[in-house]
């Protein structure tokens, strides 16, 4: 029997990637990140700026994500997100960029909790990417 | 009757002008092709998040706490209307055809004593309303320099409408747009997202227990702000294959009316061409008569 299941990652404008080969994948749940295999029960959550990890028999790929909404539901994997990047295709300048930009959006205080923690978070991932 | 310079110069002006409507039937062509592509690209996304919304309400126990996107604030008084039309004009019937329907829902407002407000998007629906209902409309958003319909400006309506919202400016929000059939047919719609109607979402799955990580109300939060910028988006993308197809038809028409004008007007041409010559001869020949 096969291991595999289906991923499916749409952007608002395009579905950016599909395959439904896929034996496994991490993806930076708001409360930690989370591994989906096969047969996982029903599940809707949502992201966290992250690194999605995406194995299939080809090999592992990343993608970079800000923000998102996964279900599972028969053995399908749908992410909705407005921001995915392949990791492969992020230059430097972009992420230095995007930090810089975070970090303005920081020091503004009006900013709740949760923002700042998803703020500072992107920061991180970002830091390490590079 | 006109002359025959005058005749030529207008066969000449006709023709001219029938160049440039066709140009712009060649251009709103290759543009629709792009624009519908987008559009169908974009469905995805947008179910999705309809049946992941379904799914969240259905599980919410606590109706009373339930976010207030979704419930609304429990009156009906104040009405936001968000419509939304094309930047530029020479599109047939397609910015009328909104405001039309807009028009008629602000006049039933109106009458049931509620309080409207407007928010436009695009400038030509400002242009048309602002004579009536100018002292409704609270803002204008215009995206003349962006070429394509892309998330972000919608993320921005999105974002302004529910700033408004958490501000308790409006209770109840209908965005206006023109839903894209085919080339010649397109339906003007009137579509509430504030509160959301639950309703409208088809179930095709009842059965399904979902895990909820974090709990439902607090998935709901994230997602419904998510969910407004979608459909604005979507309705973007449905209006921009609108406008192109309108506008292909629209010129269309505008060119195959003026071959017909030619057509009429080098007819009238020959004809006067004709009756001089025939008022010359006769005159060379009674001249040669009377000698």
């Amino acid at each position: 029997m096969s291991e595999d299941f289906k991923v499916d990652i749409v952007n608002p404008d395009r579905s950016f990637f599909s395959n439904d080969k896929v034996k496994e994948i991490v993806v930076p749940a708001v409360e930690g990140d989370m591994g989906i295999l096969k047969d996982h029960i029903p599940i809707i959550s949502f992201l966290k700026p992250g690194i999605i990890f995406l194995s299939t028999n080809e090999g592992l790929q990343k993608f970079y994500v800000e923000d998102g909404i996964i279900e599972f539901r028969d053995n399908t994997l749908s992410i909705l997100t407005s921001t995915i990047m392949d990791l492969k295709n992020i230059d430097k300048s972009f992420i230095d960029n995007n930090i810089k930009d975070a970090e303005k959006q920081l020091e503004n205080s009006d900013l709740n909790d949760q923002a700042r923690f998803l703020m500072s978070q992107k920061i991180n991932v970002l830091r390490t990417i590079n | 009757m006109a002359s025959l310079d005058d005749l030529k110069k207008r066969i000449s002006s006709v023709k001219s002008t029938q160049k440039i409507t066709k140009a712009m039937k060649m251009v709103a062509a290759a543009k629709l092709r792009r624009a519908q592509e987008g559009a169908e690209r974009g469905r995805p996304y947008s179910e999705k998040m309809n049946n992941i919304i379904l799914n969240l309400s259905k599980n919410i126990v606590d109706v009373e706490n339930s976010p207030k996107l979704l419930s609304g604030t429990g009156q009906d008084n104040v009405h936001l209307c968000v419509v939304m039309t094309s930047d530029r004009g020479l599109c047939g019937g397609f910015n009328t055809n909104i405001i039309k329907k807009a028009k008629n829902y602000f006049k039933k407002i109106i009458d049931n004593g509620k309080t409207l407000k407007i928010l436009t998007v695009g400038s030509k629906g400002y242009d048309q309303l602002k004579r009536l209902y100018g002292d409704k409309i609270i803002e204008k958003i215009s995206f003349k320099e962006t070429k394509n319909a892309n998330y972000f400006d919608a993320d921005k309506v999105g974002k302004i409408i529910i700033e408004r919202f958490y501000k308790k400016e409006f209770d109840v929000c209908t965005i206006f747009y023109n839903q894209f059939k085919n080339v010649i047919t397109q339906i003007p719609q009137e579509q509430q997202i504030i509160p959301l109607k639950t309703s409208d979402v088809q179930d095709d799955n009842d059965n399904d227990n979902y895990e909820f990580e974090p709990e439902e109300d607090e998935i709901l939060n994230n997602l419904l702000p998510k969910n407004i910028s979608t459909q604005i988006f979507k309705a973007m993308l449905e209006n921009s294959a609108s406008e192109q197809g309108s506008r292909m038809s629209a010129m269309d028409n505008a060119t195959r009316n003026a071959g017909e004008m030619v057509d009429k007007l080098t007819i009238e041409y020959n004809r006067s061409r004709q009756a001089a010559i025939t008022k010359e001869l006769i005159e060379i020949i009674s001249g040669a008569e009377s000698l």
